[in-house]
């Protein structure tokens, strides 16, 4: 073998000019790969961060996936039942005994999940009428799955629980009632109950219709609110690790029944232009290296073409068409492992130069970096694959080289 | 320079007792396929005994370089066998065809034919690392002591461009010696040489043959060389003949050139 390598570096240095061009080929391919391929994972993952970052891990909602099956059909599940103008029992909807149910996702490791009850509910207030969403929650459970605690920006979550009349808005709504906090306003529910309420929280997330349209309040007293006591119709639940959340919401539908859908369910649509993107830059990238690559192709052939008295030599020596095969192909994987290495240098240095930019985007006031991902699986990636290519377009000729007869050179040459 | 000049023998070529072969060509034949099929080598018999020094004669063209191939294992006949120390190599795959030759056959060939990246010494321990069956400092040993014997102290390190042609052929004569070859075959090793490196050429393979008992196949044009060696083989138009024809046929053409001449018969021009 190091008889081989050699060899093999005997060429490469014969042909110093043309084997420096096809590392710069490789280098270059693998640093735009690298710049490229990290610019591009990291806006996915910094998109996905907001996303797991904001909407809950898993929804449970009080409903199901499949229609309840009908008892003729359970009865004959062979039988050609043919069932029409089905009516749904008209019953209470809603997840009863959530308490028990909580536990169950609790059971499971690395989970908080809060009971939700959200209804329709009209603010009336110095005789404007105004409808908003109204999330009855137990701040402390809400506190772990969601970052509204984060987002208060006047009075506290807490509040609610201190002052069962409480409520807490959104900013912009505020704004736009000209309500303030300590101000009362009164609710008036679906069911017609009115309330009095009392201002003791505002939060300001930056998305206007939320801040608009979204309201908290004490669970048991929205429950009160909504005549529908001891019931809940969402659980929201957040996971330690946000990855996990497609199997841990099988796992809960599968356990109570009710439709749990992950955020990876519920952005599907996103997630799948993502790996639309992924394959279109992957390719593209992949293809700018394989062109790199075949400057390997060229120095190899030309190494072949010029040494074919060496590899005549070689084998009349006793050296097989294997061992031929094998200098050449070292050579390409030489150029391609070497073009790898400071490829990554390279692209390591671009990354970080991109990472120093920074972009005001037109309206917001502070400046943003645009996000890089440095994770090791695309330097291994990008490394996998320059070598293999490398190898590959250094096997066609070595595979010329390996099948030189001595005889016919040295006829030639006689 | 070590190597002594060549004991007169005594015995004319082919005439002696025979001794053990090492190397027996029976009735070998290589034909050329193609649109006009050339028959290079014709139904040759040949056997070199062990520490013979043989040399082959022959017109251009006459198919010397290619029996050389063929003794050598760097061909395969079209039809006849070959066998080496007794074995028969004819079922040998190419593989196995260069592993012989690694361990039994040196080549030397008329243009030096060294890796111009490697130094002499290099080119030397070239085959020695292909066999590995010395470790590292063993086959440096060997090489220096090779090249030393060959009267190439001192350049040991220098690359062939560095070498003058007479030295790079004694490089070339090393590395065919690297593996401690049965054979050593050698195609116009002088070809390329003027009359005193082509003398001291000849005196080392002399010295080889009769001095380490190897055998030596050599294809030349060189009377002089030739007359070094333990017998000549013949070769016309890709058959053995017997010896003495070529002087035969040498002196008829020289005698016809001569009558030519004297009729005028060559063209006006
Ligand atoms: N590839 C080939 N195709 C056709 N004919 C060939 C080929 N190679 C060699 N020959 C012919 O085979 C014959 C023998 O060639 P070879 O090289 O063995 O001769 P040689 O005796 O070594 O000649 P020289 O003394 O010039 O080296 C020649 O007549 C040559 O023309
Ligand atoms: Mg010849």
């Amino acid at each position: 073998m190091s008889l081989h390598l050699d060899i093999a570096f005997s060429h490469l240095r014969s042909r110093r000019r043309q084997t420096v061009v096809s590392l710069l080929g490789v280098v270059l391919g693998v640093a735009f790969f690298l710049a490229v391929s990290a610019l591009m994972r990291g806006s996915e993952l910094d998109l996905v961060a907001r996303l797991v970052d904001t909407a809950p891990h898993i929804t449970v909602y009080d409903e199901y996936r499949e229609a309840r099956p009908q008892p003729a059909r359970l009865l004959w599940p062979e039988g050609a039942v043919a069932i029409r103008g089905v009516k749904p029992k008209a019953e209470r909807r809603g997840i009863r005994q959530y308490r028990r149910k909580l536990q169950t996702i609790d059971a499971i490791r690395g989970t908080q999940a809060a009971p939700v009850l959200v209804s329709q509910a009209i603010f009336s207030f110095a005789g404007r009428d105004e409808a908003v969403t109204l999330s009855g929650i137990e701040p402390a459970r809400m506190k772990g799955v969601s970052t509204i605690d984060e987002d208060i920006v006047a009075g506290s979550l807490d509040a609610v629980d201190t002052n069962p009349n409480g409520i807490i808005i959104g900013r912009a709504l505020a704004r736009k009632l000209s309500l303030e906090m300590g101000d009362t306003v009164s609710v008036v529910s679906p069911t017609g109950n009115v309330r009095a309420m009392k201002i003791v929280g505002l939060f300001e997330t930056g998305n206007a219709g939320y801040d608009e349209g979204q309201t908290f309040a004490q669970l048991t007293r929205v429950q009160a609110l909504m005549n529908r006591p001891n019931v809940a119709n969402l659980i929201v639940v957040r996971m330690q690790d946000a990855y996990a959340a497609r199997t841990a919401a099988a796992f809960i539908e599968r356990s109570l029944g009710y439709k749990s859908v992950s955020w990876q369910e519920a952005s599907k649509d996103l997630l799948d232009a993502l790996t639309v993107r992924n394959v279109i830059m992957y390719t593209v990238v992949g293809a700018i290296l394989l062109v790199a690559c075949f400057g390997i192709y060229n120095v190899i052939s030309t190494v072949v073409l010029e040494k074919t008295r060496d590899i005549a030599i070689l084998k009349s020596m006793g050296f097989h068409a294997r061992d031929i095969r094998l200098i050449f192909v070292i050579e390409g994987a030489v150029i391609g492992i070497g073009g790898s290495l400071l490829g990554m240098a390279m692209g390591s240095g671009m990354m970080r130069a991109v990472e120093q930019v920074e972009i005001k985007p037109p309206g917001s006031t502070e400046s943003i970096t645009l996000p890089i991902y440095w994770g090791i699986d695309q330097f291994a990636l990008a490394a996998a694959f320059a070598i293999l290519s490398a190898v590959f377009a250094a096997w066609l000729p070595a595979r010329k080289g390996g099948r030189v007869q001595p005889v016919d050179i040295l006829r030639g040459a006689a | 320079m070590n190597a002594a000049p060549p004991p007169e023998r005594a015995s004319p070529a082919g005439r002696e007792a025979p001794r053990s072969s090492v190397l027996v060509a029976e009735r070998l034949t290589r034909r050329l396929e193609g649109e006009v099929p050339v028959t290079l080598v014709e139904e040759a018999d040949v056997q070199i005994g062990r520490g013979e020094f043989v040399v082959i004669r022959g017109p251009s063209g006459s198919g010397k370089s290619s029996l050389l191939y063929l003794l050598g294992l760097l061909d395969r006949p079209t039809s006849g066998r070959l066998l080496l120390e007794g074995e028969d190599t004819s079922g040998f795959d190419e593989d196995r065809l260069a592993d012989v030759r690694l361990a039994k056959l040196g080549f030397v060939f008329q243009f030096h034919f060294l890796l111009n990246e490697f130094s002499a010494l290099d080119n030397v321990m070239m085959p020695m690392r292909r066999l590995g069956r010395l470790d590292a400092d063993a086959r440096r040993e060997r090489g220096l002591r090779i090249l030393r014997d060959l009267g190439l102290a001192g350049h040991e390190h220098k690359r062939p461009s560095q070498l003058s042609g007479g030295q790079r052929q004694r490089v070339a004569i090393a590395r065919a010696l690297a593996n401690d070859p049965v054979i050593v075959l050698a195609d116009e090793p002088t070809g390329a040489l003027d009359t005193k490196s082509s003398g001291n050429v000849r005196d080392i393979l002399r010295e080889l043959a009769s001095g380490q008992d190897r055998s030596i196949i050599a294809v030349t044009h060189d009377l002089h060389f030739a007359s070094a060696a333990d017998r000549q083989i013949e070769i016309v138009d890709g058959r053995i003949v017997p010896t003495g024809t070529m002087a035969t046929l040498e002196a008829a053409a020289a005698a016809a050139k001569a009558a030519g001449t004297q009729t005028g018969a060559a063209p006006a021009s």
